[in-house]
């Protein structure tokens, strides 16, 4: 099979994989970025951004799009919906396999897959998942005018979209499984002074019930055992990330908790190979993070492929 | 108006044309949205696999919409946007709401429309 040359792979194009791009590409170095998905990453999930400096307020999907031009106008390669086939990060030259398009090369790979919402896991949220189910307020909200529904989670995103979700329904329960929030205290507050939100803390959430649609939540108390049945229309999950980092099981040193180990310069344990963005075992996770990553592993990767090119003359 | 590299149904006439020319179709019914943006970009990706299917988007909000996809049977318990709809010899083949991702697309394609 014939192999494609790179100077630098990027394996993922959320804000760390296209900033890390931005920057090789800038370097005159030759890059590919491979997205499995959607160019963007988790960033297309995100309704409104207002926190990225510079920029006043936009959409995710907006903000992808544009770094996604600005990695292509300085001559990165960006393919999106890959089906990653092979992979072998150990060998000087690392390899990488993607259905329809072949086996491409680099002396260094950056891995930013970033990470996809947690789901509880249950039989019953996969049956009704998009008819009562749902992981964005601000897609499906106005499904459920009128009606009582569910939040599951409790950090910030939970409960910022349950106070955004009480536009619509007449009622928002909000099932925590500890008994305080991770969110900020602001968030807390605007959750907590809105008449249509109530509180059911220390829940683990065993099952939905319905039919054709949901019908009901039902959850145990952790500490009393106690069942809990709450008669719901739809329910509206945000309980976090997991990090995308199962196909580099193996491969690169992971966390106990999956997440990519690196340095402070982004290295992982194997030379030329770099990691960035919510993949990466860190304490924050935010856009500018991830681009703050992908600059850092960028940079030291540059200076390593170009001592692989003067090594290869 | 859905800016995605799909071509669009914008009329009842147009939606009727093509189920009615019996050709293999699928139908992604969204707006720009972080549920539907993903499913749009899956579709696009699968265009040179599937020749034979019409990769095809609707706006969720036009009338168009409202007098077709949303009045199916086949969508009647959907909560989740987009609704995509894949369609045989004018007739509904599978129905899915909310996000999908490449392999279970792939799957709908080769289970019901190859």
């Amino acid at each position: 099979m014939e192999t494609h040359p790179y100077d630098a792979i990027v394996l993922g194009g959320g804000p760390a994989g296209l900033t890390a791009a931005i920057y090789l590409a800038r370097a005159r170095l030759s890059t590919l970025v491979l997205d499995t998905g959607t160019p963007g990453g988790q960033m297309n999930l995100s309704h409104e951004v207002a926190n990225y400096p510079g920029v006043l307020v936009t959409s995710g999907a907006e903000l992808g799009r544009i770094m996604r031009s600005q990695a292509e106008s300085f001559g990165a390669r960006v393919i999106s919906q890959v089906d990653l086939l092979g992979l072998d990060l150990k060998s000087e030259l690392k390899l990488v396999e993607v259905e329809d398009e072949g086996v491409f090369s680099a002396p260094v790979v950056i891995l930013a897959p970033g990470g996809s919402p947690r789901t509880l896991g249950l039989d019953s949220e996969r049956r009704f998942m998009g008819r009562g189910i749902s992981y964005c307020a601000t897609c499906d909200g106005d499904f459920f005018a009128g009606q009582d529904i569910a939040v599951i989670g409790g950090g910030n995103s939970a409960l910022e979209e349950a106070v955004s979700l009480t536009k619509y329904a007449s009622s928002v329960t909000i099932l925590h499984e500890f008994d305080h929030f991770q969110a900020h205290p602001w968030a807390v507050e605007q959750a907590r002074t809105n008449p249509k939100i109530r509180f059911l803390m220390e829940q683990m959430v065993t099952d939905f019930e319905g039919d054709e649609r949901l019908a009901a939540v039902t959850s145990i108390h952790k500490v009393t055992g106690k069942t809990v049945r709450v008669p719901v229309t739809g329910t509206f999950i945000f309980i976090g990330y997991v990090p995308r980092t199962v196909f580099l099981s193996g491969q690169v040193e992971l966390s106990d908790r999956g997440e990519i180990l690196t340095d402070e310069r982004m290295r992982t344990n194997l030379p030329g190979v770099y990691a960035a963005g919510d993949a990466r075992a860190k304490p924050y996770r935010q856009i500018t993070t991830a681009v703050s990553d992908g600059t850092i592993a960028a940079i030291h990767a540059a200076e390593v492929v170009e001592n692989w090119k003067k090594k290869a003359k | 108006m859905l800016h995605t590299k799909l071509n669009h149904i914008e009329s009842t006439q147009q939606y009727q044309e093509l189920l009615s020319s019996g050709k293999k179709i699928a139908v992604v019914c969204g707006r720009m949205g972080p549920m539907c943006i993903p499913v749009y970009d899956v579709m696009d990706s699968l265009k040179t696999k599937y020749p034979d299917v019409e990769f095809m988007d609707m706006e969720f909000d036009a009338p168009v919409a409202a007098e077709t996809i949303r009045r199916l049977p086949e969508t009647r318990s959907f909560q989740g946007l987009p609704f995509t709809v894949y369609f045989r010899d004018g007739k509904v083949a599978a129905a899915t709401s909310s996000i999908q991702n490449k392999q279970q697309v792939k799957e709908i394609l080769d289970a019901k429309l190859k």
